[in-house]
Protein backbone atom coordinates (compact mmCIF):
# COMPACT_ATOMS: atom_id res chain seq x y z
CA UNK A 1 0.00 0.00 0.00
CA UNK A 2 2.94 2.25 0.74
CA UNK A 3 3.82 1.92 -2.92
CA UNK A 4 0.40 3.20 -3.97
CA UNK A 5 0.66 6.15 -1.64
CA UNK A 6 3.50 7.51 -3.68
CA UNK A 7 1.11 7.75 -6.67
CA UNK A 8 -1.38 9.64 -4.59
CA UNK A 9 1.01 12.51 -3.82
CA UNK A 10 -0.44 15.87 -4.61
CA UNK A 11 0.91 17.17 -7.92
CA UNK A 12 1.98 20.81 -8.01
CA UNK A 13 -0.95 22.97 -8.99
CA UNK A 14 -0.69 24.08 -12.60
CA UNK A 15 -1.90 27.49 -13.52
CA UNK A 16 -4.64 27.19 -16.07
CA UNK A 17 -3.83 29.26 -19.12
CA UNK A 18 -6.51 31.10 -21.02
CA UNK A 19 -6.79 32.83 -24.33
CA UNK A 20 -7.77 36.45 -24.25
CA UNK A 21 -6.38 39.95 -24.49
CA UNK A 22 -5.66 43.05 -22.48
CA UNK A 23 -4.37 46.55 -23.05
CA UNK A 24 -1.69 48.25 -21.05
CA UNK A 25 -0.72 51.92 -21.10
CA UNK A 26 2.79 53.39 -21.20
CA UNK A 27 2.75 53.54 -17.40
CA UNK A 28 2.25 49.73 -17.45
CA UNK A 29 -1.28 49.97 -16.02
CA UNK A 30 -3.68 47.31 -17.30
CA UNK A 31 -6.65 49.15 -18.74
CA UNK A 32 -9.03 46.63 -20.30
CA UNK A 33 -8.94 42.82 -20.21
CA UNK A 34 -10.99 40.05 -21.76
CA UNK A 35 -9.29 37.34 -19.73
CA UNK A 36 -11.31 35.44 -17.12
CA UNK A 37 -11.07 36.95 -13.65
CA UNK A 38 -9.57 33.65 -12.46
CA UNK A 39 -6.41 34.43 -14.40
CA UNK A 40 -4.08 36.09 -11.86
CA UNK A 41 -3.89 39.84 -12.08
CA UNK A 42 -0.19 39.89 -11.16
CA UNK A 43 0.68 37.70 -14.16
CA UNK A 44 -1.24 39.97 -16.49
CA UNK A 45 0.63 42.92 -15.03
CA UNK A 46 3.98 41.16 -15.36
CA UNK A 47 3.36 40.36 -19.04
CA UNK A 48 2.13 43.90 -19.70
CA UNK A 49 5.14 45.42 -18.01
CA UNK A 50 7.56 43.13 -19.87
CA UNK A 51 6.22 43.92 -23.31
CA UNK A 52 6.09 47.67 -22.69
CA UNK A 53 9.71 47.59 -21.52
CA UNK A 54 10.71 45.34 -24.44
CA UNK A 55 9.27 47.82 -26.98
CA UNK A 56 10.86 50.78 -25.23
CA UNK A 57 14.30 49.20 -24.94
CA UNK A 58 14.24 47.88 -28.51
CA UNK A 59 13.68 51.43 -29.63
CA UNK A 60 16.59 52.62 -27.51
CA UNK A 61 18.77 49.89 -29.03
CA UNK A 62 17.91 51.27 -32.51
CA UNK A 63 15.81 48.26 -33.54
CA UNK A 64 12.33 49.76 -33.19
CA UNK A 65 9.58 47.12 -33.05
CA UNK A 66 5.83 47.40 -33.54
CA UNK A 67 4.92 43.83 -32.72
CA UNK A 68 6.34 41.09 -30.54
CA UNK A 69 5.47 37.42 -30.60
CA UNK A 70 6.79 35.28 -27.77
CA UNK A 71 6.39 31.57 -28.47
CA UNK A 72 6.39 28.76 -25.96
CA UNK A 73 5.54 25.15 -26.80
CA UNK A 74 2.04 25.50 -25.36
CA UNK A 75 1.42 29.22 -25.22
CA UNK A 76 1.91 32.34 -27.28
CA UNK A 77 2.00 36.01 -26.37
CA UNK A 78 1.45 38.54 -29.16
CA UNK A 79 1.89 42.20 -28.31
CA UNK A 80 1.31 45.21 -30.54
CA UNK A 81 2.73 48.57 -29.63
CA UNK A 82 0.14 51.33 -29.10
CA UNK A 83 1.57 54.79 -28.56
CA UNK A 84 3.92 53.70 -25.81
CA UNK A 85 1.50 51.13 -24.39
CA UNK A 86 0.45 47.82 -25.91
CA UNK A 87 -2.39 45.48 -26.70
CA UNK A 88 -1.49 41.93 -25.70
CA UNK A 89 -3.09 38.71 -26.95
CA UNK A 90 -2.58 35.47 -25.08
CA UNK A 91 -3.34 32.24 -26.87
CA UNK A 92 -2.88 28.58 -26.16
CA UNK A 93 -1.13 26.53 -28.78
CA UNK A 94 -2.99 23.47 -29.91
CA UNK A 95 -0.66 20.67 -30.73
CA UNK A 96 -0.97 19.87 -34.38
CA UNK A 97 -1.19 16.22 -35.46
CA UNK A 98 2.34 16.54 -36.79
CA UNK A 99 3.59 16.84 -33.23
CA UNK A 100 1.83 13.76 -31.90
CA UNK A 101 3.45 10.38 -31.78
CA UNK A 102 2.63 8.49 -34.93
CA UNK A 103 0.44 5.48 -34.38
CA UNK A 104 2.10 2.17 -34.98
CA UNK A 105 0.56 0.24 -37.81
CA UNK B 1 40.93 82.19 -27.56
CA UNK B 2 40.22 83.07 -31.13
CA UNK B 3 36.72 83.94 -32.06
CA UNK B 4 35.53 86.21 -34.78
CA UNK B 5 32.16 87.41 -35.89
CA UNK B 6 31.48 89.34 -39.03
CA UNK B 7 28.77 91.99 -39.07
CA UNK B 8 25.48 90.19 -39.31
CA UNK B 9 23.83 90.19 -42.67
CA UNK B 10 20.57 88.32 -42.64
CA UNK B 11 20.69 87.18 -46.25
CA UNK B 12 24.11 85.56 -45.92
CA UNK B 13 24.43 81.91 -44.86
CA UNK B 14 26.60 81.30 -41.82
CA UNK B 15 29.36 78.73 -41.48
CA UNK B 16 30.96 77.90 -38.16
CA UNK B 17 34.49 76.48 -38.30
CA UNK B 18 36.04 74.73 -35.28
CA UNK B 19 39.74 73.89 -35.15
CA UNK B 20 42.23 74.12 -32.30
CA UNK B 21 44.85 75.65 -34.60
CA UNK B 22 44.25 79.42 -35.02
CA UNK B 23 46.42 79.54 -38.15
CA UNK B 24 44.26 76.90 -39.86
CA UNK B 25 41.15 78.81 -38.84
CA UNK B 26 42.48 81.90 -40.55
CA UNK B 27 43.11 79.88 -43.72
CA UNK B 28 39.59 78.40 -43.66
CA UNK B 29 38.10 81.82 -43.12
CA UNK B 30 39.94 83.31 -46.04
CA UNK B 31 39.01 80.45 -48.36
CA UNK B 32 35.38 80.01 -47.37
CA UNK B 33 34.68 83.73 -47.69
CA UNK B 34 35.52 83.34 -51.38
CA UNK B 35 32.65 80.87 -51.98
CA UNK B 36 30.14 82.00 -54.63
CA UNK B 37 27.34 82.37 -52.04
CA UNK B 38 29.60 84.68 -49.97
CA UNK B 39 28.81 83.09 -46.61
CA UNK B 40 29.52 84.66 -43.27
CA UNK B 41 32.35 82.74 -41.56
CA UNK B 42 32.58 82.40 -37.80
CA UNK B 43 35.46 80.55 -36.15
CA UNK B 44 36.38 79.18 -32.77
CA UNK B 45 39.17 77.05 -31.31
CA UNK B 46 37.03 75.11 -28.83
CA UNK B 47 34.24 72.58 -29.17
CA UNK B 48 32.45 73.88 -26.09
CA UNK B 49 32.42 77.40 -27.44
CA UNK B 50 31.16 76.10 -30.78
CA UNK B 51 28.18 74.52 -29.04
CA UNK B 52 27.45 77.76 -27.25
CA UNK B 53 27.61 79.65 -30.55
CA UNK B 54 25.30 77.15 -32.23
CA UNK B 55 22.79 77.68 -29.46
CA UNK B 56 22.38 81.21 -30.73
CA UNK B 57 21.08 79.69 -33.99
CA UNK B 58 21.43 80.77 -37.58
CA UNK B 59 24.24 78.46 -38.68
CA UNK B 60 23.80 76.45 -41.83
CA UNK B 61 27.08 74.51 -41.82
CA UNK B 62 29.51 73.35 -39.16
CA UNK B 63 33.05 72.48 -40.25
CA UNK B 64 34.73 70.64 -37.41
CA UNK B 65 38.23 69.29 -36.91
CA UNK B 66 38.21 65.83 -35.35
CA UNK B 67 41.34 66.01 -33.23
CA UNK B 68 41.01 68.68 -30.62
CA UNK B 69 41.92 68.88 -26.92
CA UNK B 70 39.27 68.69 -24.15
CA UNK B 71 36.21 68.05 -26.30
CA UNK B 72 37.10 66.24 -29.51
CA UNK B 73 35.38 66.68 -32.84
CA UNK B 74 33.39 63.43 -32.60
CA UNK B 75 31.84 64.58 -29.33
CA UNK B 76 31.00 67.98 -30.78
CA UNK B 77 29.55 66.46 -33.95
CA UNK B 78 27.42 63.89 -32.15
CA UNK B 79 25.92 66.59 -29.92
CA UNK B 80 25.30 68.82 -32.91
CA UNK B 81 23.62 65.99 -34.88
CA UNK B 82 21.30 65.38 -31.94
CA UNK B 83 20.57 68.95 -30.89
CA UNK B 84 20.69 70.73 -34.22
CA UNK B 85 19.69 68.23 -36.92
CA UNK B 86 19.20 71.04 -39.45
CA UNK B 87 22.86 72.09 -39.28
CA UNK B 88 24.86 70.41 -42.06
CA UNK B 89 28.04 68.94 -40.69
CA UNK B 90 31.42 68.43 -42.24
CA UNK B 91 34.20 66.63 -40.36
CA UNK B 92 37.79 67.30 -41.35
CA UNK B 93 40.85 65.47 -40.19
CA UNK B 94 44.54 65.16 -40.92
CA UNK B 95 44.52 61.49 -39.88
CA UNK B 96 43.79 58.88 -42.53
CA UNK B 97 41.84 56.28 -40.61
CA UNK B 98 38.96 54.15 -41.92
CA UNK B 99 37.63 53.60 -38.40
CA UNK B 100 37.37 57.34 -37.92
CA UNK B 101 35.50 57.60 -41.20
CA UNK B 102 33.01 54.89 -40.17
CA UNK B 103 32.47 56.44 -36.77
CA UNK B 104 31.89 59.86 -38.27
CA UNK B 105 29.30 58.53 -40.73
CA UNK B 106 27.67 56.38 -38.07
CA UNK B 107 26.79 59.46 -36.05
CA UNK B 108 25.18 60.98 -39.13
CA UNK B 109 27.72 63.56 -40.22
CA UNK B 110 27.07 64.78 -43.78
CA UNK B 111 30.62 64.69 -45.03
CA UNK B 112 34.01 63.42 -43.97
CA UNK B 113 37.10 65.04 -45.43
CA UNK B 114 40.83 64.63 -45.11
CA UNK B 115 42.38 68.06 -44.77
CA UNK B 116 43.02 69.22 -48.32
CA UNK B 117 46.70 68.96 -49.22
CA UNK B 118 46.75 70.25 -52.77
CA UNK B 119 44.95 72.70 -54.98
CA UNK B 120 42.67 70.08 -56.55
CA UNK B 121 41.53 68.77 -53.16
CA UNK B 122 41.03 72.29 -51.91
CA UNK B 123 38.83 73.04 -54.91
CA UNK B 124 36.74 69.94 -54.23
CA UNK B 125 36.49 70.80 -50.56
CA UNK B 126 35.18 74.26 -51.36
CA UNK B 127 32.67 72.80 -53.84
CA UNK B 128 31.43 70.53 -51.06
CA UNK B 129 31.01 73.43 -48.67
CA UNK B 130 29.11 75.37 -51.31
CA UNK B 131 26.83 72.39 -52.01
CA UNK B 132 26.01 72.13 -48.31
CA UNK B 133 24.98 75.76 -48.31
CA UNK B 134 22.50 75.42 -51.15
CA UNK B 135 18.93 75.63 -49.83
CA UNK B 136 17.46 72.81 -51.91
CA UNK B 137 20.27 70.46 -51.14
CA UNK B 138 18.99 67.01 -50.34
CA UNK B 139 22.43 65.62 -49.66
CA UNK B 140 25.87 65.85 -51.13
CA UNK B 141 26.14 65.65 -54.86
CA UNK B 142 29.22 65.68 -57.03
CA UNK B 143 32.79 64.53 -57.14
CA UNK B 144 34.35 63.91 -53.77
CA UNK B 145 36.91 61.90 -51.84
CA UNK B 146 34.50 59.36 -50.43
CA UNK B 147 34.46 55.66 -51.13
CA UNK B 148 31.74 54.13 -53.25
CA UNK B 149 30.58 52.22 -50.18
CA UNK B 150 30.04 55.51 -48.34
CA UNK B 151 28.05 56.96 -51.22
CA UNK B 152 25.79 53.93 -51.57
CA UNK B 153 25.28 53.66 -47.83
CA UNK B 154 24.33 57.31 -47.63
CA UNK B 155 21.86 56.99 -50.49
CA UNK B 156 20.32 53.81 -49.10
CA UNK B 157 20.17 54.95 -45.49
CA UNK B 158 18.32 58.07 -46.55
CA UNK B 159 15.85 55.85 -48.45
CA UNK B 160 16.69 57.73 -51.65
CA UNK B 161 15.75 56.88 -55.18
CA UNK B 162 18.42 57.82 -57.68
CA UNK B 163 20.79 56.61 -60.34
CA UNK B 164 24.45 56.77 -59.46
CA UNK B 165 26.68 57.22 -62.47
CA UNK B 166 30.28 56.33 -61.78
CA UNK B 167 33.21 57.13 -64.06
CA UNK B 168 36.47 55.29 -63.72
CA UNK B 169 38.86 56.43 -66.44
CA UNK B 170 37.21 55.42 -69.70
CA UNK B 171 34.79 53.02 -67.99
CA UNK B 172 31.35 54.08 -66.89
CA UNK B 173 28.91 52.27 -64.65
CA UNK B 174 25.46 52.91 -63.32
CA UNK B 175 23.81 51.81 -60.10
CA UNK B 176 20.06 52.15 -59.74
CA UNK B 177 18.80 52.85 -56.23
CA UNK B 178 15.08 52.70 -55.50
CA UNK B 179 13.60 53.59 -52.08
CA UNK B 180 16.88 52.91 -50.32
CA UNK B 181 17.68 49.62 -52.06
CA UNK B 182 20.11 48.83 -54.85
CA UNK B 183 17.90 47.37 -57.59
CA UNK B 184 20.23 47.11 -60.60
CA UNK B 185 23.71 47.89 -61.89
CA UNK B 186 25.25 47.99 -65.33
CA UNK B 187 28.77 48.35 -66.69
CA UNK B 188 30.90 47.06 -69.54
CA UNK B 189 28.27 44.61 -70.77
CA UNK B 190 27.61 43.27 -67.27
CA UNK B 191 24.30 43.54 -65.43
CA UNK B 192 22.99 43.06 -61.90
CA UNK B 193 25.24 41.81 -59.13
CA UNK B 194 28.16 41.09 -61.46
CA UNK B 195 28.11 44.67 -62.67
CA UNK B 196 27.78 45.93 -59.10
CA UNK B 197 30.85 43.97 -58.03
CA UNK B 198 32.81 45.26 -61.01
CA UNK B 199 31.90 48.88 -60.24
CA UNK B 200 32.54 48.31 -56.56
CA UNK B 201 36.09 47.21 -57.36
CA UNK B 202 36.95 50.66 -58.73
CA UNK B 203 38.98 52.44 -56.12
CA UNK B 204 38.89 55.87 -57.64
CA UNK B 205 36.56 57.77 -59.89
CA UNK B 206 33.94 60.39 -59.99
CA UNK B 207 30.32 60.13 -58.98
CA UNK B 208 27.27 61.83 -60.31
CA UNK B 209 23.75 61.41 -59.00
CA UNK B 210 21.04 61.40 -61.63
CA UNK B 211 17.26 61.37 -61.39
CA UNK B 212 15.61 58.14 -60.28
CA UNK B 213 14.25 55.72 -62.87
CA UNK B 214 11.37 54.05 -61.04
CA UNK B 215 10.56 51.85 -64.03
CA UNK B 216 13.96 50.15 -64.00
CA UNK B 217 13.59 46.38 -63.85
CA UNK B 218 14.95 44.97 -60.61
CA UNK B 219 17.75 42.43 -60.95
CA UNK B 220 19.29 42.74 -57.48
CA UNK B 221 17.12 41.54 -54.62
CA UNK B 222 19.54 41.50 -51.71
CA UNK B 223 19.27 44.17 -49.00
CA UNK B 224 21.84 46.86 -49.65
CA UNK B 225 23.94 46.13 -46.58
CA UNK B 226 24.18 42.42 -47.44
CA UNK B 227 25.11 43.39 -50.97
CA UNK B 228 27.81 45.78 -49.78
CA UNK B 229 29.13 43.28 -47.29
CA UNK B 230 29.27 40.46 -49.81
CA UNK B 231 30.87 42.68 -52.42
CA UNK B 232 33.49 43.88 -49.94
CA UNK B 233 34.23 40.29 -48.96
CA UNK B 234 34.37 39.16 -52.58
CA UNK B 235 36.80 41.98 -53.32
CA UNK B 236 38.95 41.09 -50.34
CA UNK B 237 39.08 37.53 -51.57
CA UNK B 238 40.01 38.60 -55.10
CA UNK B 239 42.69 40.98 -53.85
CA UNK B 240 44.09 38.55 -51.33
CA UNK B 241 43.79 35.69 -53.82
CA UNK B 242 47.48 35.37 -54.62
CA UNK B 243 48.63 35.27 -51.02
CA UNK B 244 45.90 33.09 -49.56
CA UNK B 245 44.08 31.21 -52.27
CA UNK B 246 43.28 28.27 -50.05
CA UNK B 247 41.88 30.41 -47.28
CA UNK B 248 38.19 29.60 -46.68
CA UNK B 249 35.83 32.22 -45.26
CA UNK B 250 35.34 31.66 -41.55
CA UNK B 251 32.11 30.12 -40.30
CA UNK B 252 31.30 33.42 -38.66
CA UNK B 253 31.62 35.45 -41.84
CA UNK B 254 29.47 32.90 -43.70
CA UNK B 255 26.61 33.76 -41.35
CA UNK B 256 26.28 37.24 -42.73
CA UNK B 257 26.38 35.96 -46.31
CA UNK B 258 23.06 34.16 -46.09
CA UNK B 259 20.56 35.74 -48.44
CA UNK B 260 18.15 38.09 -46.78
CA UNK B 261 19.97 38.40 -43.48
CA UNK B 262 20.28 42.01 -42.36
CA UNK B 263 22.13 41.39 -39.16
CA UNK B 264 23.38 38.55 -37.00
CA UNK B 265 24.30 38.67 -33.37
CA UNK B 266 25.53 35.71 -31.32
CA UNK B 267 26.04 35.94 -27.57
CA UNK B 268 27.62 33.37 -25.27
CA UNK B 269 24.88 32.66 -22.76
CA UNK B 270 27.20 31.92 -19.83
CA UNK B 271 29.52 34.89 -20.09
CA UNK B 272 27.07 37.25 -21.78
CA UNK B 273 29.86 38.17 -24.20
CA UNK B 274 29.06 39.03 -27.81
CA UNK B 275 30.70 36.28 -29.84
CA UNK B 276 29.74 37.63 -33.26
CA UNK B 277 28.02 40.76 -34.54
CA UNK B 278 27.51 41.80 -38.13
CA UNK B 279 25.26 44.39 -39.77
CA UNK B 280 24.30 46.32 -36.64
CA UNK B 281 24.95 49.95 -35.84
CA UNK B 282 24.55 49.36 -32.13
CA UNK B 283 25.52 45.73 -31.43
CA UNK B 284 25.97 46.25 -27.70
CA UNK B 285 22.50 47.73 -27.30
CA UNK B 286 20.89 44.92 -29.28
CA UNK B 287 22.93 42.32 -27.36
CA UNK B 288 21.75 43.78 -24.05
CA UNK B 289 18.13 43.70 -25.28
CA UNK B 290 18.48 40.09 -26.47
CA UNK B 291 20.08 38.88 -23.23
CA UNK B 292 17.57 40.65 -21.06
CA UNK B 293 14.38 39.60 -22.83
CA UNK B 294 15.39 36.01 -23.51
CA UNK B 295 16.02 35.72 -19.78
CA UNK B 296 12.85 37.58 -18.75
CA UNK B 297 10.56 35.57 -21.03
CA UNK B 298 12.25 32.33 -19.99
CA UNK B 299 11.48 33.20 -16.39
CA UNK B 300 7.91 33.97 -17.36
CA UNK B 301 7.64 30.60 -19.12
CA UNK B 302 8.87 28.83 -15.97
CA UNK B 303 6.33 30.69 -13.89
CA UNK B 304 3.49 29.80 -16.23
CA UNK B 305 4.74 26.21 -16.82
CA UNK B 306 4.45 26.67 -20.55
CA UNK B 307 7.68 24.90 -21.41
CA UNK B 308 10.94 26.47 -22.55
CA UNK B 309 10.85 29.70 -24.47
CA UNK B 310 10.91 28.93 -28.19
CA UNK B 311 11.71 32.31 -29.65
CA UNK B 312 10.88 35.99 -29.60
CA UNK B 313 9.87 37.41 -32.96
CA UNK B 314 9.82 41.14 -33.43
CA UNK B 315 8.30 43.06 -36.30
CA UNK B 316 9.55 46.58 -36.88
CA UNK B 317 8.82 49.26 -39.47
CA UNK B 318 11.84 48.28 -41.55
CA UNK B 319 12.91 44.87 -40.41
CA UNK B 320 12.03 41.84 -38.38
CA UNK B 321 14.09 39.98 -35.87
CA UNK B 322 14.15 36.70 -34.05
CA UNK B 323 15.81 36.23 -30.69
CA UNK B 324 16.36 32.67 -29.57
CA UNK B 325 18.71 30.40 -27.68
CA UNK B 326 20.44 27.19 -28.79
CA UNK B 327 23.19 25.18 -27.13
CA UNK B 328 24.68 27.85 -24.93
CA UNK B 329 24.39 30.65 -27.48
CA UNK B 330 21.77 33.35 -27.75
CA UNK B 331 21.03 34.69 -31.21
CA UNK B 332 19.38 37.77 -32.55
CA UNK B 333 18.89 37.60 -36.30
CA UNK B 334 17.36 40.38 -38.37
CA UNK B 335 15.94 40.40 -41.87
CA UNK B 336 14.00 42.68 -44.20
CA UNK B 337 10.24 42.92 -43.87
CA UNK B 338 9.89 41.82 -47.48
CA UNK B 339 10.86 38.26 -46.52
CA UNK B 340 7.93 36.02 -45.62
CA UNK B 341 7.62 34.13 -42.36
CA UNK B 342 8.50 30.71 -43.72
CA UNK B 343 11.61 31.99 -45.49
CA UNK B 344 12.60 33.78 -42.30
CA UNK B 345 12.24 30.60 -40.24
CA UNK B 346 14.51 28.81 -42.69
CA UNK B 347 17.05 31.63 -42.49
CA UNK B 348 17.08 31.45 -38.70
CA UNK B 349 17.60 27.67 -38.82
CA UNK B 350 20.38 28.10 -41.36
CA UNK B 351 22.20 30.71 -39.27
CA UNK B 352 21.97 28.56 -36.17
CA UNK B 353 23.14 25.41 -37.92
CA UNK B 354 26.03 27.29 -39.55
CA UNK B 355 27.03 28.60 -36.16
CA UNK B 356 26.91 25.07 -34.73
CA UNK B 357 29.40 23.98 -37.42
Amino acid sequence: MGLLNSFCRKSPKLLKLYSGSFTVDRGKRVLVRTLPSKFPKDIVETIGSLVVDAFKEANEAQVPLRQLEISYPSFKITARELQGGAIVFLSQNNFSPAHTTPKSV
Amino acid sequence: MMETTDPVTLTRQRILVVDDDPAILETYKGLLEQLPSKPEIHTTVSGQRALAMLEGGGYKVLVCDLKMPKMDGLQVLSIVRRKYPMVRTLAVTGVVDEQFRSRVYSIGVDLYWHKPTNEQEMKQFLECCESLLSPDDGGFRGVQSKSLMDIIQLECMSQSSSVLRINNGTATGKIWIQDGEVVDAETEGLLGEKAFLKIFSWETGSFETQHAEPGRQRTIFKPYNSLLLESAQALDEIRGGESSKEQEPSDASRLAQINGVEFVLAIETKSGKTAFARGLENPEGVAAWTRRYIQKFEELGERLHTGHLGQIDGLGPQRQLTATRRNGTQFCIGWKNSMDREEAREVVKKVISLWAC
